[in-house]
Formats: C-alpha cells, sequence, structure tokens
C-alpha cells in the first residue's frame, strides 16, 4: 500500500491536509492550555492572600501598585513595591528593568513565586493600563480634582 | 429588492458592477485614510499615560474589529451557501478570507509592537490575544481547506462548516476582557457607556475604521471578480472579454 | 510639513504603519494581477483553438 500518492495534485492535497490537521491540533491545544490556566491570566491579592494560588508554582498576580510603598535598591535593579485590589496587600520583589508605565498607582500583572515568607518574587513585572484615552492636560485636571476631592474630605 | 438579489446572483451582472463600484470605492477609501492619518497622526493630541505609543491604535483597532466583522460575513455566507446553494455567497465568503487573514495579522503584530513599549512584553498568553491568534488560525483554516478540497462545491460545504463552528470564538474575542482577568485592558468604544476617549483621538479612529470597511469592499469587489472570471470561463461572456484583448 | 516626532515610541508606531501599509499595498496588488494573468491565459487558449480550426 502506498502511503504518498502518485499523483502531483492528490500529494498537494495530503500535504494541505496535513497542514491543515496541524493548524486545528496546534489551536486545539492552544485552548486546552488556556483552559488550564483557568482563562484568567492573573489572581487578585485577596485570592492569594486566601491561599487560593497555587503554591510553589509560577502563577500571575495582577493589581495596582500602592502608593508610597515602592522602594528602589540603589546599588542594583531590585525593586520593592505591594500589589493591591484596595482589599488585601502582597508583597513583591523585583529584579530587572520595569516597563515604561510603571508607577504608583498604575496597574501591574507580575510573574513569578511566593517565597516561604509570603513575598511575591518576580521573574516578570507588566504594566496594565486602563482603555481611557485622554490628553495630559484632561488626564492632570482629573487627577487634581480628586486631589480636590480628597483633601475636601479630611 | 428580491429581484436585485437575483441579478446580483447572476455572475455576469455582479462583474459589471463590481467593475464600475471598484475604483469609487478605492477613491473614497483613499480620501477616508488620508483624512484619517491627518487627524490621528497630527491632529489628535499625545495620551496622557501611554504618550505617542498609543498612535498604533489607529491601525490596531480598526484592524482587529475588521478581523471579526470579516468572520461573521464569511459564516453569513458560509450559511446561505449551504441553506440556498447561491454560489455568490460561496465566492464572497472565499473571496474575504484573505482580507480577514490579512487585518487579524495586522491586529497581532500592531498589538505585538503597542504591547512591548507598553506592557513590557512582545506577547502573553492571556485570554484576547489567545482568542485572536485562534481567528489568525481559523482564516487560514478556511484557506488550507479550500484550497485542498479540488472539487468546488465539497470545498465550499466544507469551509461553510468551519465558519460556522469557528464563529463561537468571536463573541468570545469581544467579550473576553469582561469574562476574565486579561492583561489587555477593556473596550474603549464598543460599550454600554460613550466611549472613554477623547473626541479629537475617536474621530481618526471612526474614520480610519469607515476606509477599513471601504478597503475591504474594494478587494472584496476585486477577488469576486476574479473567482467569477475563473468560474466562467467557458462561457460566451467571459471568453468575448478574454478576446478583446483587455 | 516633515513628519511628526514621536520621540521613544517612533519606532514601534512607525512600524506598525509601515507594516500595515505594505500588507495593505500587497492585497491590493495581487487581484489586480491575478485579473491580467486569467485574462491573458484564457486569450491565448482561445487563440490557439482559432488557429487549430
Amino acid at each position: 500500500m502506498r502511503i504518498i500518492p502518485k499523483h502531483a495534485h492528490r500529494r498537494k492535497r495530503l500535504g494541505l491536509i496535513l497542514l491543515l490537521l496541524a493548524g486545528v491540533g496546534t489551536s486545539v491545544g492552544f485552548v486546552t492550555m488556556a483552559l488550564n490556566e483557568n482563562m484568567n491570566h492573573f489572581y487578585s491579592p485577596t485570592e492569594v492572600v486566601d491561599g487560593k494560588a497555587p503554591k510553589n508554582h509560577t502563577f500571575r498576580i495582577g493589581g495596582m501598585v500602592r502608593t508610597g510603598t515602592v522602594k528602589r535598591s540603589n546599588s542594583s535593579l531590585d525593586v520593592n513595591f505591594e500589589v493591591t485590589d484596595t482589599a488585601k496587600n502582597v508583597q513583591v520583589l523585583y529584579t530587572g528593568i520595569l516597563p515604561d508605565l510603571f508607577r504608583e498607582g498604575q496597574g501591574v500583572v507580575a510573574q513569578g513565586k511566593l517565597n516561604d515568607d509570603g513575598i511575591f518574587v518576580a521573574s516578570q513585572v507588566l504594566a496594565k493600563h486602563d482603555e481611557t484615552y485622554m490628553p495630559p492636560e484632561a488626564g492632570q485636571a482629573i487627577k487634581d480634582a480628586q486631589k480636590l476631592k480628597a483633601s475636601l474630605k479630611e | 429588492m428580491w429581484l436585485w438579489f437575483h441579478k446580483l446572483g447572476s455572475p455576469k451582472y455582479f462583474y459589471t458592477l463590481a467593475g464600475k463600484l471598484i475604483p469609487w470605492f478605492g477613491w473614497i477609501t483613499l480620501l477616508l485614510v488620508l483624512a484619517g492619518l491627518y487627524g490621528g497622526l497630527i491632529l489628535a493630541p499625545t495620551d496622557y499615560q501611554q504618550g505617542e505609543s498609543y498612535r498604533i491604535i489607529y491601525i490596531h483597532v480598526p484592524a482587529a474589529w475588521m478581523s471579526l466583522f470579516i468572520y461573521i460575513v464569511m459564516a453569513i455566507c458560509g450559511a446561505i451557501g449551504l441553506i440556498w446553494k447561491m454560489k455568490m455567497a460561496d465566492i464572497i465568503a472565499s473571496s474575504s478570507a484573505p482580507i480577514g487573514a490579512a487585518f487579524t495579522f495586522l491586529a497581532l503584530v500592531t498589538g505585538s509592537l503597542w504591547g512591548k513599549p507598553m506592557w513590557g512584553t512582545w506577547w502573553t498568553w492571556d485570554a484576547r490575544l489567545t482568542s485572536e491568534l485562534i481567528l489568525l488560525f481559523l482564516y487560514l483554516g478556511f484557506m488550507g481547506l479550500q484550497s485542498a478540497i479540488v472539487d468546488r462545491r465539497t470545498a465550499a460545504n466544507a469551509c461553510a462548516v468551519l465558519a460556522l463552528v469557528g464563529v463561537v470564538n468571536i463573541p468570545i474575542i469581544h467579550y473576553s476582557v469582561e469574562w476574565w482577568n486579561t492583561l489587555h485592558q477593556g473596550s474603549t468604544v464598543m460599550r454600554m457607556d460613550k466611549p472613554a476617549m477623547d473626541t479629537r483621538m475617536l474621530i481618526p479612529l471612526l474614520l480610519m475604521w469607515l476606509s477599513s470597511q471601504f478597503y475591504y469592499g474594494t478587494v472584496l469587489m476585486m477577488r469576486a471578480r476574479n473567482e467569477v472570471l475563473d468560474r466562467e470561463r467557458d462561457t460566451g461572456w467571459v471568453k468575448e472579454l478574454a478576446m478583446e484583448g483587455k | 510639513m516633515g513628519l511628526p516626532d514621536f520621540g521613544k515610541y517612533a519606532f514601534y508606531v512607525w512600524t506598525s504603519y509601515g507594516i500595515a501599509a505594505f500588507v495593505m499595498i500587497i492585497n491590493l496588488v495581487l487581484p489586480m494581477l491575478k485579473r491580467k494573468e486569467i485574462l491573458k491565459t484564457l486569450n491565448r487558449k482561445l487563440r490557439r483553438e482559432q488557429s487549430k480550426s
């Protein structure tokens, strides 16, 4: 029995069908991979504190960089900060270059592991931004308004 | 209306009509692109958090919208082709696939070029990015299936089924940013509230989207005309056309 | 009128626009060439048939 067909056009067809199968195969693979991760890209600090995140296992944590917690080392690229979802905070340690958007109050997604002290040692820190777009003056005006509101409360 | 629908189903009528419309669509596309580029690259202000990098949006978002829209068109054509055996539906579906694949590719590549400076990575396996990549595979699968099956009717039926099955991915792509935690941000324009974008930034975006629609129309008609020529090569009117030399 | 300066993001922005322009133009040119090719092949075939008879 021949496995490879004789005719050129049939050979071409077989090749294409194999290519198609490979394509469908990889996409199904990606889907299962994504489903394995439970479709969620990251855990919130509350979930991490409550122990819902995997232990001794790499995972991602997402939240806001808590204002006033960013400490950079003078001698190395070490950065220390807290990630918060306003309810709970998780301390993160990262060594490396941070994305341009990284700043206090900004959304971040960090990948890494929890160590025994409950500190999240990150191997990668990504910045997550919101979906609003406006000129810097408008952004500043909103910030000022929020500050004013906060100071009036006090 | 019904009569017009039937007429459009006639290959010769379609060929002539599309031939007249293509230049119009082409010029409208060009005008809209120029207006959109001028508005987006020159008039629109810089962004408060992303600086100048956000200008990639004028390519990225229209391309992503078109990648979804064209797939829906293909699925609808697939259904029409399966149910009513309309040849034009098959032609529109198969002519749309390469254009949709091109838009999907652009959405992914420009997203990557945007993600690197803003997020800090070219790629990440979040639900939005992964589902858009699957869309690219669906387009490529459609095109592969089309060329793998020699018999036209079988090919059209198989592709129609693939398009209809794959359409479940479309709502997944759109709602992925709401259903799951993703690195990708939520929708700026397609949401319940008013768009979360300054008007001077939004208008060029809508112009670029409109130009993409006309671009799709232009290329779709060009491709469909070729398909019609190829299928009808043994008929009198195509022979006449070929003998004219033009 | 010069091109706007996008500072440190210039590479990412212009690469995106460049790739997009390339893909869009290719997609426009290919069907044009295809149409010419179809008509040319058919024309040749018909001439051959004519000269035979």
